[in-house]
């Protein structure tokens, strides 16, 4: 649950979260509530914005570019939709964001649903919002992680115009 | 007394959420130190202070969204070390990110002169001092106009985001101002001019003083505001169609009590497997599109002297925006059944309320409908969207008391309202779509699940 997490959009108390095997935390990152989980690819830059734009609005929509960049690849058409910060498919979400910043250094980031088990998000009304999560997989799209992991990078390097290593 | 205020967190942004306090009341605070969070667009930020002392007010409460620049809390410098040389420091001086010139580090200030150990003092505030009085950031272009025409941008008023003073701002601003020639009395006029390096010549004009006196502080009674380009494209189009169809409306009551139930019945189990709500609209549409294939002329549109008739029924469906309206299209609605065109009508009316629609999702309808019922109304005469030759409106379908057979029952009817072209269409034919329409849905029997 981010910094702007309604507890209203936890739709099931902490036992019971317990019980289906998830467990609960209060992050620092905007936004509101999400589910975490196998399938899932997180993405956690830590980017100083001043070697970049200084402007954390640019940042996020910079991190929506990477992901449907990254999808694109893959046939997804992933989308901005306004007002809810994220990348969108006809079907639904299919990456989450939520970004802490201090100092203009970033923290937390992305979470792109490659194979997710989705029927967790039923736990929580995602982002605060009514609609429907997805995932790669559910829109037909059978990939190895690996090769997900490998556009997101090439696409990060394009969108922030960095140079990537592996350390 | 140190201003702490909303800062700049990038380009685009003119306002912030203070999500939380990290100081109380009263807590010493050291320069940097994080003060307060702050969140944009799903973005948390934590803001170190911009100096040393204590928290002496917090004057934007947790929760509150205010524009940038707005003072949010104040700091009182007496308590902290080295807060003795900095009483000097320009007032205002917005935290880290400060609008400063591309690249500058402002957090560590470069020149080494200052005191050893003591806190630096807030970064200078820009040179513009003229500018700076205003609420909300300025564009370099607005900056620039004000200090060629020699402005005081704090008379303008601002209509941007947040309050801002644009470009049109400061030139209507400018064109209420008297030329140079009808300047009245230059001698007041002199009186208010802002010291700066302006040339002598250009201060003349600074005359607001010719403007009519003011009655009493009223508010005027009129307001004049551009359309916006939406609001204008619809002005044409209204007018437009008025000019070109024979509009005549016909009003059918439909019994819709069949479609009622099964809508009643089914669209819980809609709502848990799809995700989505169940209305009349895609009943509506369906039996239109049942009616279209029946009746191809209502299908049609004119040109010149020519009847033009599609192969597709491509139906498009009126949606209220905040500030105007949209008819995103259905392709081929007459291949949906009645939970594709609900899903259909979903995404096309979310995707048009968050400016999501592709150009070619507004083209190509051969059909509209619009959903006047879904705002209380029971009938109305819509206007035809051209090229079309006809328009279906929904009113509200509300439970009554209707003589069934000598008998008073109570169903649900709502009447549908048939606006077309008379140059194309008669009235017999109006009716007989009209017509085809009401019993399918009087009558319906196809499977929805």
């Amino acid at each position: 649950m981010g910094r702007n997490g309604r507890p209203e959009n936890l739709l099931a108390p902490p036992e019971l979260l317990a019980r289906a095997g998830i467990a609960f935390h209060h992050t620092d990152r905007g936004g509101d509530v999400t589910y975490h989980g196998p399938g899932q690819i997180v993405g956690y830059p830590i980017f100083d914005l001043r070697e970049w734009k200084r402007d954390v609005v640019a940042y996020v929509r910079g991190l929506e570019q990477v992901v449907i960049d990254a999808l694109a690849g893959f046939g997804i058409e992933g989308a901005r939709l306004k007002g809810a910060t994220g990348v969108w498919t006809r079907e639904g979400k299919i990456a989450a964001i939520g970004v802490h910043i201090s100092r203009w250094v970033t923290s937390h980031g992305f979470a792109l649903n490659v194979d997710t088990e989705l029927d967790y998000f039923r736990y929580i009304v995602p982002c605060g919002l009514k609609q429907p999560v997805t995932s790669m997989r559910m829109l037909g799209c059978m990939v190895a992680r690996d090769q997900v992991i490998r556009a997101l990078i090439r696409s990060f390097a394009r969108v922030f115009e960095r140079k990537m290593e592996t350390l | 007394m140190i201003d702490v205020v909303m800062p700049q967190m990038g380009e685009s942004i003119v306002e912030g959420t203070l999500t939380k306090w990290l100081k109380k009341p009263g807590d010493h605070v050291e320069r940097d130190e994080p003060l307060f969070e702050i969140s944009t667009d799903k973005v948390d930020t934590e803001i170190p202070s911009p100096a040393a002392g204590t928290l002496a007010e917090i004057v934007i409460e947790e929760g509150k969204t205010v524009g940038i620049n707005t003072v949010v809390g104040r700091i009182n410098e007496g308590d902290g070390a080295g807060a003795a040389g900095s009483a000097a420091a320009p007032a205002p001086a917005p935290p880290q990110p400060s609008p400063q010139a591309d690249g500058a580090e402002p957090s560590r200030p470069e020149p080494a002169a200052a005191a050893p150990q003591a806190p630096p003092p807030p970064p200078p505030a820009p040179a513009a001092t003229v500018v700076e009085e205003t609420a909300g950031p300025l564009s370099p272009l607005v900056r620039k106009m004000a200090r060629e025409h020699n402005v005081d941008l704090s008379r303008v008023k601002g209509t941007g985001a947040g309050g801002r003073i644009t470009k049109q701002d400061l030139e209507a601003y400018l064109a209420s101002r008297p030329g140079p020639a009808a300047g009245a009395s230059p001698s007041a006029a002199m009186t208010t001019v802002p010291p700066g390096p302006t040339p002598p010549r250009e201060v003349a004009p600074q005359a607001r003083e010719v403007q009519p006196p003011p009655i009493r502080g009223e508010a005027p009674a009129t307001r004049v505001e551009p359309m916006s380009i939406m609001r204008q494209k619809i002005a044409e189009h209204m007018a437009f169609s008025k000019r070109t169809s024979a509009h005549v409306t016909t009003v059918h009551k439909v019994d819709m009590t069949r479609v009622a139930k099964l809508r009643e019945r089914i669209k819980g189990q809609i709502q848990a497997q799809y995700g989505f709500g169940l209305t009349f609209l895609p009943f509506v549409i369906r039996a239109a599109t049942a009616a279209l294939r029946q009746y191809p002329v209502v299908n049609a549109s004119i040109d010149g002297t020519n009847i033009i008739y599609h192969r597709d029924i491509n139906v498009g469906i009126a949606v209220a925006l905040e500030n105007g309206l949209i008819v995103p299209v259905i392709r081929n609605a007459d291949e949906k059944n009645v939970i594709g065109l609900q899903r259909s009508i979903v995404d096309l009316a979310s995707r048009a309320r968050s400016r999501q629609l592709r150009p070619d999702e507004v083209q190509a309808g051969t059909f509209s409908v619009t959903n006047f019922g879904s705002f209380g109304s029971v009938f109305a005469t819509p206007v035809i969207n051209q090229p079309q030759v006809a328009i279906m409106g929904v009113g509200a379908v509300e439970k009554e008391p209707v003589v069934v057979e000598d008998a008073i029952a109570i169903r649900s009817v709502g009447y549908l309202a048939l606006t077309f072209d008379h140059r194309l269409i008669d009235g017999a034919l109006a009716d007989q779509f009209t017509g085809k329409v009401k019993s399918v849905l009087e009558n319906w029997s196809e499977e929805v699940l």
